[in-house]
């Protein structure tokens, strides 16, 4: 079987228990809506001070949720040991984990269309313009946070005190993809906008490298 | 209720399973010293031992989600007469998964899915051809098709446990690991238990099972292998193992489900 079957398989797995028990979504957006209006309240930011802090605000939110969200997608299959029913089939250990990244990317992403318009109606920061530019960015963005996220939240579950452990593995490891990440959203939200090709294409490069490094040590990470 | 079988189109030549000088460590602590054991094709073996003996250590070591730190297993294919080694015709541990089931003392399924909607799961995993006519029928012949739609978290531990064995046998697996399946199993199942391994067993399946003295599933094993501390303490390997068991039982204290 090919691993793009086998992945899309696992996928459909983890989006019909979301479906069904609807843990990750459901907190994952409550976290990040009131991590977001909390700021809005907390700064009161003219137009101009949100194009200045706003995109360090939102990435944050994203990383808190994200960071919140990942620990879960490997912790519930620990529950009923059934990791070890998905490494007895004869698929890859990397289609395990691609499986999990395109659901993890799915269950942000979706968290995402709901934040983004609130964030901007909070922000008072025109949206109109930039939107097929907008979900370039944060679509590269949020695909390293949950390739990278992914593959440390399989590291941490082996780990005792494993919900600590992920947020300080994983935060330092983002710290150049939220600076990317957030210098290429500022582009966007500047008077007038652009789309700054050097940190898209470093966030680009982010995904690529990780991506290449989880396929490389899959069958490691998801060892006992 | 049937016992779960395998489709006549599914069955496999027997497996047999090689364990060569089998060394596991986990940090300082030896799990596995040196274990060497060949398992011939069509053979029952019954893992015995006390906790940490590294009965489930080696169980999932044969089932390839755990790598040892020295030494090697070597499945091969071939006829119940020949073993490991006459046979040579040995296979690669990947394409081993294929023709490998187990059953853990965890049933190994997901409680927020339906009965149907695991065993689906897995015959896609499997890649098996028509995988909503295999479920059908390994919910018919585990007894379970009424609950197909259940949702495995309000089933009964016998339940969990039938439905354990009808996903670990959907892929017709030639060798089938069993990590003491009987826990806490009432009368009832464990009778079921046993029916199904002799089934199992008539149908010429390598099996390895770890479990304790007491447990009614013994009677089936054509061997008996006594771990001790990581290593092979006693093999019945060519005599009845029946002596091994009565000694072992009769060194249990009266009534009790020990670990032994």
């Amino acid at each position: 079987m090919s691993t793009a079957r086998a992945a899309s398989i696992v996928l459909a797995k983890e989006l019909r228990l979301e479906l069904r028990t609807r843990q990750l979504l459901t907190a994952t957006l409550v976290f990040a809506l009131i991590v977001i209006v909390m700021f809005s309240y907390a700064f009161d930011p003219t137009p101009a001070e949100s194009r200045h802090y706003g995109p360090g605000l939102l990435w944050i939110a994203f990383l808190f949720a994200g960071s919140l969200m990942l620990h879960p997608s490997f912790a519930r299959e620990q529950a009923g040991e059934t990791m070890d029913a998905l490494r007895l089939s004869p698929i890859s250990s990397f289609a395990i984990l691609l499986g999990k990244m395109a659901a993890n990317f799915i269950f942000l992403a979706a968290a995402e269309v709901i934040l983004v318009p609130i964030f901007f109606v909070l922000y008072d920061v025109p949206l109109a313009g930039i939107v097929g530019r907008l979900i370039l960015v944060l679509g590269l963005g949020t695909l390293g946070l949950v390739i990278a996220g992914t593959v440390f939240a399989a590291i941490s579950t082996h780990a005792r005190m494993r919900e600590l452990m992920l947020p300080l593995l994983l935060l330092p490891v983002l710290a150049p993809l939220l600076v990317a990440a957030v210098q290429a959203t500022s582009a966007l939200l500047a008077n007038p906008p652009s789309l700054d090709i050097a940190w898209v294409a470093f966030l680009a490069a982010f995904d690529v490298i990780f991506m290449t490094a989880s396929w490389l040590v899959a069958d490691f990470l998801l060892e006992e | 209720m049937t016992t779960p079988s395998v489709p006549a189109a599914l069955a496999l030549p027997s497996l047999a399973v090689s364990f060569d000088r089998i060394e596991k460590r986990f940090g300082t602590l030896f799990a596995l010293r040196g274990i060497s054991l060949d398992v011939q094709p069509g053979e029952f073996v019954a893992l015995l031992g006390p906790n940490g003996a590294g009965k489930t250590t080696l169980l999932r070591i044969a089932a390839l989600l755990s790598t040892p730190t020295r030494g090697r297993v070597r499945f091969t294919l071939g006829s119940r007469s020949a073993s490991a080694q006459e046979s040579g015709d040995g296979i690669p541990a990947e394409s081993a998964k294929k023709l490998i089931g187990m059953v853990g003392h965890n049933p190994l399924l997901y409680e927020d899915l339906t009965a149907a909607e695991n065993l689906k799961l897995f015959a896609q995993l499997y890649g098996l051809d028509e995988p909503a006519a295999c479920v059908t029928r390994a919910l018919d012949s585990c007894g379970l098709a009424d609950r197909a739609n259940g949702i495995v978290r309000t089933f009964s531990r016998g339940m969990r446990q039938r439905l354990a064995l009808a996903r670990a046998l959907l892929h017709g697996p030639s060798l089938l690991l069993l990590d003491e399946p009987g826990t806490g199993l009432d009368r009832q199942a464990t009778a079921w238990l046993s029916e199904t391994l002799a089934r199992l067993r008539r149908e010429g399946r390598t099996m390895i099972m770890s479990t304790h003295a007491r447990s009614e599933s013994l009677e089936l094993a054509t061997r008996a292998v006594r771990l001790s501390g990581g290593r092979i303490a006693e093999d019945t390997r060519g005599s009845d193992p029946a002596s091994l068991l009565a000694r072992l039982r009769s060194d249990l204290p009266a009534g009790s489900r020990g670990v032994e």
